[in-house]
């Protein structure tokens, strides 16, 4: 259960951007090699928040597929499982491109009003 | 209003751990950090290991839910054993992280050792997302635990540059296959090295202490 730490961590990071404006939604890039439940992690978030000038915020969390980049054929594919070889080729020499990443992607914030 | 902002969730959790490696280097520390399930015996085999370092001055930061039971064991060696429990000010985590790690530097004194052997809270998934300052991260897999582990939890064993394979005595008692073992974990983590231990018997013991030794002797020579 490291979802509330990382929970925390986007948090932080929201609050630092958005510099004191209502953040309506956190847009959320998690890599399917990260072992991190989306549904813990959306409870954490909310727990957290509850009561703070973030309740209500919404965690959008986009589930990155992994890819690699085959070293031996060039192929860029989508890997589904381990071991990450090549669909293509079935080469083991693949680079991943994508699938473990952790992102703050961006923040919706609030329109500020214009009153004066 | 979107505005991009594309940060590491954990960029705090690595800047921290950058710091602690600075320290860790400025003092010629060599960091290890021990990772594992519970009850794969990263305690027993560091028992073992430990009870002959043929003079390099090695340290240990235990990391703990609760209690000291093993950093007693370790104690016994006369190794300085520095305690961290999650569950007092930590809230329970199941893992440390580069702060609780900081927050410990204090209590080692870098100055007299050359080797810190970091043994994680015990679990398969939390302690690999956390990067704590460490030169090298290794893991004990027990084949007790069974041969698919490195297909259900990927991310530990994809993290880490050693794989200890532990309880090789009781391989003749449970169903764990060792070659489908040795298979997965190359699946999981292509090229991992791999050592077969039995801190019951010894068996494979040198070739660890050799390895962990053999950190501060490359370091040394640097």
């Amino acid at each position: 259960m490291h979802e509330l730490s990382v929970a925390a961590a986007v948090l932080d990071i929201a609050q630092r951007h958005a510099a004191g404006r209502r953040v309506v939604a956190i847009e959320l890039h998690v890599g399917h090699l990260r072992q991190v439940v989306p549904d813990s992690l959306t409870r954490a978030f909310e727990l957290l928040t509850h009561g703070t000038a973030l309740d209500g915020t919404e965690l959008r969390i986009t589930q990155v597929p992994v890819r690699g980049r085959c070293l031996s054929c060039g192929a860029c594919s989508e890997l589904e499982q381990l071991p990450l070889d090549c669909p293509v080729c079935g080469s083991a020499d693949v680079e991943l491109i994508a699938g473990e990443e952790l992102l703050v992607q961006s923040l919706e914030l609030e329109e500020e009003s214009c009153t004066a | 209003m979107k505005v991009r902002v594309v940060e590491d969730a954990l960029d705090a959790n690595n800047t921290i751990a950058r710091a602690n490696r600075e320290d860790f280097d400025r003092a010629g520390v060599t960091v290890v950090n021990l990772m594992s399930a519970p009850g794969a015996g990263k305690t027993a085999l560091l028992e073992r290991v430990l009870a002959d370092t043929a003079g390099v001055r090695v340290g240990v930061l235990e990391g703990d839910v609760e209690g000291s039971l093993d950093a007693e064991r370790l104690a016994r060696l006369h190794v300085p054993v520095v305690q961290i429990n999650t569950g007092a000010g930590f809230g329970g985590e199941c893992h440390l992280d580069a702060n609780m790690v900081r927050s410990a530097i204090g209590s080692l004194a870098l100055d007299e050792i050359d080797l810190l052997v970091i043994e994680n809270v015990g679990n398969l998934v939390c302690p690999a997302e956390f990067r704590v300052g460490e030169d090298v991260r290794a893991m004990v897999c027990s084949v007790a635990e069974g041969d698919d582990k490195p297909l259900k939890y990927p991310l530990m064993f994809r993290a880490c540059e050693l794989a200890i394979v532990n309880k090789i005595d009781l391989l003749e008692h449970v169903d764990a296959d060792l070659q489908k073992l040795l298979a997965n974990l190359q699946s999981a983590h292509p090229g991992i090295a791999t050592m077969l231990c039995s801190a019951r018997t010894g068996e494979g013991i040198d070739a660890l202490r050799a390895w962990l030794l053999g950190l501060v002797r490359a370091r040394a020579s640097v």
